[in-house]
This record gives C-alpha cells, sequence and structure tokens, in this order.
C-alpha cells in the first residue's frame, strides 16, 4: 500500500522521464509542475470593460429608431434626451409627445424596442430605459466579448498557456496572464488594436503551399498582389491545413466602414453573416462589385483570408458573408467582425510584470530555504526521537513526495508562496509526529509495554490531529477562495500538504512502529528517546 | 533527548503577568496603527507604481531622484534591494502618481528618466522583449530567412533574452556580450537599432486604487470568515467558550503580530495576509491541542478544580507545544533567512506569528476558560456545565461538574 502510494506520487512528479541522469529527472519534473507567472516570468493585466460604452451604443441606436418610427407615425415631440449620459446611459427621455399619441408610442416602444420600457411622468415626459434583464445581458455579452476579441489579439502572440477570464473578484472586470511575455506595453498595443476587416480582390486560389501558388503565376507575383493564407473559420479545407490565396495589395472597404454584422440566414438555410457598411463605404463598394462582377471577392481579417465569393451583382450597402459553417461560427465570425474593435473601452486597473531573472532568483531562494529547512527538522528528530525519529523522516519525506506529486496531477500552480506552502507542511507536518510520539512516551512513562503504548498513543492523538487539521484546511480553503495568483497557489500547496500530512503521520508511521515492534523480543524497549 | 519531563509549572498563577505582557505588545502595536506609522499598506492594498531597476554598477540614490525629479515625479521613494552587490533599487511612486486614467504612465516615465544617454532612434537592449527583438530581426532580415523567418526569429530573440536574463542576470554590459548566444549575423545586426543602457527593469507592480480598495476589502472579509470558520468548527466540536477563548486568543495574535509590522514599518502586502491566515490556523492548532487535553483530563479528574485541570493539561502537552513550535520555527526561519527578497514580508509576520502563538495558547486562551469559569460563580449562577461529547458509539454526553 506504501509502496504503491509512493511510486504513483513519484510517478505524479516526475512522469516518465525520457532518461534517469540527474538533468533529464530535472527537465522531467520541470514538465510536470506548473510554475506560477512569479516564478516563470510574466505579465499580469487586470482590465475593466467600460460596460456603459456598450450600453450608450445601444441607447443611441435606440434613440435613432425611436426617431425614425416616431416620424413615421407622424407623432409630434418636444426633445430626446439622456439625462444622465455617464452614470445611465441606458435611460432616454422624451418630452412633449402629445397625450392623444399615447398607444401608438407604447405599442412603437414594444415592437421596436422589445428590450426597453416606457414610463410616464408628469408633463407629457416619457422615460424610454432598457429594460434590467437586457441591461445586465448587454454588460455581460460586452465582457464576453471583450474577453474572445482579447483573446483572438493575443493568439497572435503565440504565448503558451495564457489565461484569459474574467476575474470574479470585481465587477466587468478581466485578468490576462501571459506566462514568458514581459512586454506589457506591446501586448497591450496588440489587445486593443482593432481587428481589420477588409474586402479585396482574389485573384487566384486557394493553393495548397506557397509553392504552388507561385508555381501558378510563372514564378512571380502579379504586380500589387500578394500571397495570403486562407483562415480556418468556414473553410472547408480547414481540416487539410493551411490553404494560400492570391490576394490584391488595395482594399475595397475595410473594417471601418462597416456599420453592423449579425449573424443569419442565407437563402438556403444555412447560417451566415450579414453586414450592413456606412454611407460612404457603399458608395465605395458598389463601386468596386460594379467593376468586378463575376470576379471573387476576399474577405480579410487580420491578414488572413476568411471566406471566398464571387460577385454574382453589383452589392451597395448591405452583403453576406456566406459560409461553409455552422451556427456558432457563424455567431462568432459576426462578433468578430463587430469587435473589429473593442466592443467597449478598457481600463486597465492592475499591471504586474515579473522578468525571468527575478523568477529564477526566487525558485533558487525558495528552494534553498526549503532544503535547509527541511534538512533541520529531519536531523533534530533524528536527535530528539532516536530510532522513532528514522519513523517521522520516513513519513515527512513521503509527505513530500506525496505533495510534489499531487501538484503534478492536479496540474495546480506552483508559485513562490506555494514554495513557503511546502516548507511550512514540512514544519506543520512533523506536529502530528510529535504529538503522537510525546503521547507514547507518556504512555510508556505510566507503565504501559511498548505495543500498548503505541496504541494508545495513535488513538489519543488521531482525535487532537483530526481537529487541528481541520481548522487549518478551513484558513487554506478561505485563502484559496478570496486570493489569487500566488496567495492561491500558496492555499492549494497547504491544503495538499495537510491531506498528505493526516496519511503520512497517522498510516504510515503507525504501520512502521508494527512493523518494529513485530521484530521485537517481548519487554523490549522501544526507541523513542 | 527529553525536554520537559515532567513539567509543573503554575501557568495560571502567572495569568496577570501574561495580561500584561500582551497588553504593551498589543497596546504599542495598536498606538502605532493609529497615531505612528499607520498600518503601512503594501502596493497591494493601496495602490501605487513599484519598479524594480538592476543597475550594472553600484547605484547613485541621489542621482536616480534627482532624475526623477527631472521627469516630473516628485515624491518618490529609492531603495536598496537584496543584497549590496546586487546592485538593485526598488523605486516606489506613490499612489497620488498612479491613475487608472493611465496607469503606467509613472512607469514609462521611470524608464525614460533611467535612459539618460540614449542615443535617438535606437532601442534598449538590456529593456528590449522577445517580441521588440524578434519585430526588430523580421524587418532587418539578417540570416535572408525564407518563410520560416517568424519562428527562426522568434528563437534568435528567445537565445537573447535567456541569456541576458539568466547568464548575466539582467544586465548586458555591450553588444559584443552576446558573442557565442545567438547568431553572428543577427547579433551584427543588432549594432544599427540597439545600444546598452546601464540597467535594467526586473519586475514592475502597478496597483491602481480600485484594485487595491478591493484587495482591503478582501483581505479583511478573508480573515473574518476564517475566525468565523474556527468559532463555529470549535463551538460544534467543544463548547461555544472554548470557541469564543480560540477566536479571542487568534485575535490577539493577529492584533500583535499586524502591529509588529506597523511599529517596524513593514509593509503589509497579500502574501503577508497569506502569513496571518496561516499564523490563524496554526495558532488555534495549538490552542486545540490544549483543549484538547483539558477535555480529556475533565473526564479523568472530574473532583478537581477546573484551573488545576487546566494547568495540568498545559504542563502535559508543554513538551509537545515547545518543539513543535520549535520546529515550525526552525523551518520559518530558514525561509527567513534564505528565502529571498520577494517572501521576506511573508516568513517575518511568520516567525512573529509562531513566537506569539504559541506563547498565545498558554497564556490566552487556557485563562479565559478560567476566568469565563470564575466570572460564572461570582455571579451567583451554578457553575457551567463543561460538556464533554464522549467518543462513545451511542453519542452520549457526560456532564462534568466542576
Amino acid at each position: 500500500m506504501i509502496v504503491a502510494t509512493l511510486v504513483v506520487f513519484a510517478f505524479g512528479i516526475i512522469g516518465i522521464p525520457d532518461n534517469w541522469s540527474g538533468k533529464g529527472l530535472l527537465a522531467a519534473i520541470g514538465n510536470r509542475i506548473h510554475l506560477g507567472l512569479d516564478l516563470k516570468g510574466g505579465t499580469h493585466l487586470i482590465l475593466q470593460v467600460q460596460v456603459n460604452d456598450a450600453v450608450t451604443v445601444d441607447s443611441d441606436n435606440a434613440i435613432e429608431r425611436l426617431k425614425t418610427d416616431l416620424r413615421a407615425h407622424k407623432i409630434t415631440y418636444a426633445e430626446i434626451t439622456k439625462p444622465d449620459p455617464v452614470n445611465a446611459p441606458e435611460k432616454v427621455v422624451l418630452k412633449g409627445v402629445p397625450p392623444e399619441s399615447r398607444s401608438d408610442l407604447l405599442s412603437i416602444v414594444q415592437d421596436r424596442l422589445p428590450e426597453y420600457s416606457l414610463t410616464s411622468g408628469a408633463d407629457n415626459v416619457w422615460t424610454v430605459a432598457m429594460k434590467p434583464q437586457a441591461l445586465s445581458e448587454l454588460k455581460k455579452r460586452a465582457v464576453t466579448q471583450a474577453i474572445e476579441t482579447i483573446r483572438n489579439r493575443i493568439d497572435q502572440l503565440g504565448v503558451s498557456e495564457p489565461i484569459i477570464e474574467e476575474h470574479g473578484l470585481g465587477q466587468y472586470q478581466i485578468l490576462v496572464q501571459l506566462p514568458g511575455i514581459d512586454d506589457p506595453g506591446r501586448v497591450k498595443d496588440i489587445m486593443q488594436s482593432t481587428a481589420m476587416l477588409e474586402i479585396r480582390q482574389s485573384m487566384g486560389g486557394p493553393y495548397p503551399s506557397e509553392q504552388a501558388a507561385l508555381q501558378q503565376s510563372g514564378g512571380v507575383l502579379p504586380p500589387d498582389t500578394m500571397l495570403m493564407q486562407g483562415h480556418s473559420i468556414g473553410a472547408t479545407t480547414a481540416e487539410n491545413g493551411p490553404v494560400w490565396y492570391l490576394i490584391s495589395r488595395a482594399s475595397a472597404v475595410t473594417g471601418r466602414d462597416l456599420r453592423s454584422a449579425e449573424p443569419s440566414r442565407d437563402e438556403n438555410g444555412q447560417p451566415s453573416v450579414q453586414f450592413t457598411l456606412t454611407g460612404e463605404g457603399g458608395r465605395r463598394f458598389g463601386a468596386f462589385t460594379g467593376a468586378h462582377v463575376g470576379d471573387n471577392l476576399a474577405v480579410v481579417l487580420d491578414n488572413k483570408v476568411q471566406e471566398v465569393a464571387v460577385i454574382k451583382e453589383q452589392i451597395h450597402d448591405t452583403g453576406v458573408i456566406n459560409g461553409r459553417f455552422g451556427e456558432q461560427e457563424a455567431k462568432d465570425l459576426a462578433m468578430v467582425l463587430r469587435s473589429g474593435a473593442l466592443p467597449a473601452g478598457i481600463k486597465y486597473l492592475e499591471e504586474r510584470t515579473v522578468g525571468p531573472s527575478l523568477g529564477t532568483d526566487s525558485i533558487r531562494a525558495g528552494v534553498t530555504a526549503a532544503v535547509i529547512g527541511m534538512l533541520a527538522v529531519l536531523v533534530f528528530m533524528l536527535v530528539y526521537y532516536h530510532a522513532a525519529g528514522i519513523n517521522a523522516d520516513v513519513a515527512l519525506i513521503l509527505n513530500l513526495i506525496i505533495l510534489l506529486g499531487f501538484l503534478g496531477f492536479s496540474g495546480a500552480t506552483l508559485t513562490l508562496p506555494g514554495i513557503a506552502g511546502v516548507i511550512l507542511t514540512v514544519g506543520m507536518g512533523v506536529d502530528s509526529n510529535v504529538l503522537i510520539f510525546e503521547r507514547i512516551r507518556e504512555e510508556l512513562r505510566s507503565g504501559k509495554t511498548p505495543p500498548s503504548a503505541v496504541e494508545q498513543g495513535f488513538s489519543h492523538a488521531w482525535i487532537t490531529i483530526v481537529d487541528t487539521h481541520v481548522t487549518t484546511i478551513v484558513s487554506a480553503i478561505i485563502l484559496f477562495i478570496f486570493g489569487t495568483g500566488p496567495v492561491r497557489g500558496f492555499a492549494v500547496t497547504l491544503s495538499f500538504g495537510l491531506f498528505a500530512n493526516l496519511f503520512t503521520a497517522v498510516f504510515v508511521s503507525r504501520v512502521i512502529f508494527d512493523w518494529i515492534l513485530s521484530r521485537k523480543q517481548r519487554g523490549e524497549a522501544l526507541s523513542i528517546g | 533527548m527529553e525536554f520537559f519531563r515532567n513539567a509543573d509549572i503554575d501557568f495560571l498563577g502567572k495569568k496577570w503577568y501574561f495580561l500584561a505582557f500582551s497588553l504593551v505588545f498589543s497596546v504599542a502595536g495598536l498606538f502605532s496603527m493609529l497615531f505612528w506609522h499607520g498600518i503601512p499598506y503594501g502596493v497591494d492594498f493601496r495602490g501605487g507604481t513599484l519598479v524594480y531597476v538592476k543597475f550594472a554598477q553600484t547605484p547613485d540614490d541621489n542621482a536616480i531622484r534627482a532624475s526623477m525629479d527631472r521627469a516630473g515625479l516628485h515624491s518618490v521613494r529609492i531603495q536598496r534591494y537584496g543584497q549590496q552587490s546586487s546592485n538593485e533599487v526598488l523605486i516606489d511612486v506613490s499612489e497620488e502618481q498612479t491613475s487608472e486614467q493611465a496607469l503606467d504612465r509613472s512607469k514609462l516615465l521611470i524608464i525614460s528618466a533611467l535612459e539618460t544617454n540614449a542615443p535617438p532612434d535606437k532601442q534598449d537592449l538590456n529593456n528590449a522583449s522577445v517580441l521588440a527583438l524578434k519585430t526588430y530581426f523580421l524587418q532587418k532580415d539578417p540570416l535572408r530567412a525564407g518563410t520560416d523567418a517568424e519562428q527562426r526569429y522568434a528563437a534568435q530573440a528567445q537565445a537573447i533574452v535567456d541569456y541576458r536574463d539568466k547568464a548575466k542576470g539582467g544586465v548586458l554590459n555591450s553588444v559584443d556580450d552576446l558573442k557565442g548566444a545567438a547568431d553572428p549575423a543577427v547579433v551584427a545586426s543588432l549594432q544599427d537599432g540597439f545600444y546598452v543602457s546601464n540597467f535594467a527593469v526586473r519586475n514592475v507592480e502597478i496597483v491602481g486604487p480600485q484594485v487595491g480598495a478591493q484587495l482591503r476589502r478582501q483581505a479583511l472579509l478573508a480573515t473574518a470568515y476564517s475566525l468565523a470558520g474556527m468559532l463555529i468548527y470549535l463551538a460544534v466540536r467543544f463548547e461555544w467558550i472554548y470557541g469564543v477563548a480560540a477566536v479571542v486568543t487568534v485575535f490577539h495574535d493577529t492584533l500583535i503580530t499586524v502591529g509588529a509590522f506597523s511599529l517596524m514599518n513593514k509593509e503589509i502586502s497579500l502574501t503577508v495576509i497569506a502569513a496571518i491566515l496561516t499564523l490563524i490556523g496554526y495558532s488555534n492548532n495549538d490552542t486545540i491541542v490544549v483543549f484538547d487535553r483539558i477535555r480529556e483530563n475533565l473526564k479523568l479528574m472530574r473532583r478537581e478544580k477546573l484551573s488545576d485541570i487546566v494547568n495540568r493539561s498545559i504542563n502535559q502537552t508543554l513538551s509537545r507545544t515547545i518543539l513543535t513550535a520549535g520546529l515550525t520555527f526552525l523551518t520559518v526561519l530558514a525561509l527567513f533567512l534564505f528565502g529571498g527578497e520577494v517572501l521576506h514580508g511573508f516568513s517575518f509576520a511568520l516567525v512573529i506569528g509562531i513566537l506569539i502563538g504559541t506563547y498565545s495558547s498558554i497564556a490566552i486562551a487556557a485563562p479565559i476558560l478560567v476566568a469565563y469559569q470564575d466570572w460564572r460563580s461570582n455571579q451567583g449562577r451554578p457553575a457551567v456545565e463543561m460538556a464533554i461529547r464522549k467518543e462513545s458509539s451511542r453519542g452520549e454526553k457526560v456532564k462534568a461538574k466542576v
């Protein structure tokens, strides 16, 4: 049982190393145990999405629609304003609507602005406000979109294991952790760059490789063209790896000309994305498509070809990106197009950068302290408890192996405070052994035989050990819930360590004691110092 | 070997000394928190900008301060950091100059203020990131790389940065230092676009006021929940008065530890809070061991006075208390001495905490039990029944009159 545990957890620490030399083992440990940002170096950002930006856009649109509809229904009004555009952009006040138009107004809001509610006040003042549920959904969506957009951008950096998630501790906050990247300035530039949507002319493709594309055009690219890789969204060849297209250098319209993009369905009922251009953009797009009927156009996003389609007729201000894509993909694409810019402004709340050299120093210091602390405890136990000290030492070492194995298996992150947690586990872990040993000594003093002293010692100490462990684990769990980053790493190692300790101090050292006792003659003294 | 065989010390008889001792430290700490240093919040809690800079030579604090002044950063604290020989300086810009509108403004000002003799149009190699180097190489294309340019230059940039940070400790003296670390053609191409400054930024912490307030609230909540958790657990396992005694004890420990930080004007960071929560767990451990023994002895010695039983219990567990405290202290001391600068506050809190936590379970927790008992009899009420949940299979309650 003990041997099996040892083997399993040793596997947890090192996996199956390539070779058994010291270096190979160290590398294997490095692969299994994830180091936190404070040890590896990297960038940590907390940012807040200014969700009111998204609300402002939505309510501005609502005002426009309201104005158009009021005009269409020939309802007169004095003014439409936002009483508090900064703190409550979801609220629109409508003044001077004649009382007889009341029911018309009601039906306009109900039909055309289903996410808004209408309440009347004194003097023909109406308040059109976004419904609380719609409002909170809009805000939540702004955060999700921002996370998605940021993730897309970060992917361009090629960071391994980035963390981009909602930061639960605050409102509308996002946590971004990028191991190995120590240049937050550049990260911020990339995060806030707009997704470059362009519609260009496609001259040829898809080609399976750049070489094949070059061969097609005789080894030299035609003037004003370039090769561009195809994007995987919607491409049937996605599974077969990247493809290349020959694309014009100039773009007909860009993301700046985009007014909106929504997921929709094409004439065959397939999911697609419908987009609307601004007036200026629409004129240019009309000119371009008018001149190139029968040619191919390419939808290019961030310098990757998203889709290629035949221009069947002149298109003015709306267009459809037909997809061989699924519902979710259409939604995503619409979102990426819309979120070409982030859906709302971003405010940085926290920025931390750890240089890799500092991380290396910290690991060295942490490990030194751990080794020294551990050695001191091991030696002391031997001196104080003689042979029983070996027993405690074995339990401690096993404890350490189990703890590190846990870390390897669970993929939990080891931080610098986490290393401190390991050290503390050693110190506190020895407590269980001390409790048991002291109790055994007491029982021996009161005249019990070694076997019954061991029996009594364990059973009395057990209750205390459970009580002490539970309270410490309570502390650790609360730390885990409230803490972030390095502190959380500490909570994890501390709790794992305590659980491992329950097993080793109580079970393992009991087995060792029993084994020692079974080899002794009756009445022979127990070596416990 | 054995330290405390058959110890028989009248701990309860010395409770007034203990009380005086605790009062002196608590009041001193409180006094410092209220009227002297206040609670010295670290950057996590107060917000602000910390930039850790490593210099190639011994840094001159006054020169740094002068250049910060020129850059418009006035209330700047400059502090030597780490070992003397590592030439590291911590530049601490107060929270007033860190706003969420432009969070990294102070950092950028510090860096540009330190780059005093930067040649125009050249980037600083000591502070260049992998990304910056890669972008530069892609532009210069010193290897005449083909389709795999991206990967090749990324690898070269990584090799250079690794060499600079790991082999050279972060600061290069000249571009030539890189010979052998990367492709010669790549290193040569650096001469055109890079120069070498005399410093490198190793670590930056910028915390805006909003996060600071958020973290302060959380630290407080975490501590409160942790105390409440203990109270409930102990009330369930023992009697509510045990829970109260333990929580008062732990509160006393926390107060003295935070007071020590205030007295010594050491900053309380997030990791210090982690240490304090650990200390709450540890101190509680100690208290529980004594309480467990009191509970056990109550069953065995029903006729004796509570104060005698408590004294006996403390003495019986004294050997264990001192041993565990000593061993834990040993490990924490190793952490304090060898754990490096980053863990300094954390291990300091534990060093103080373990001393106080051990003392308090003997000197505070147990006397509270006895004091409560005395108070009840002075009120003329019957002696409290110290209920003991007997560990029998029937869960029958045994009441011990004391």
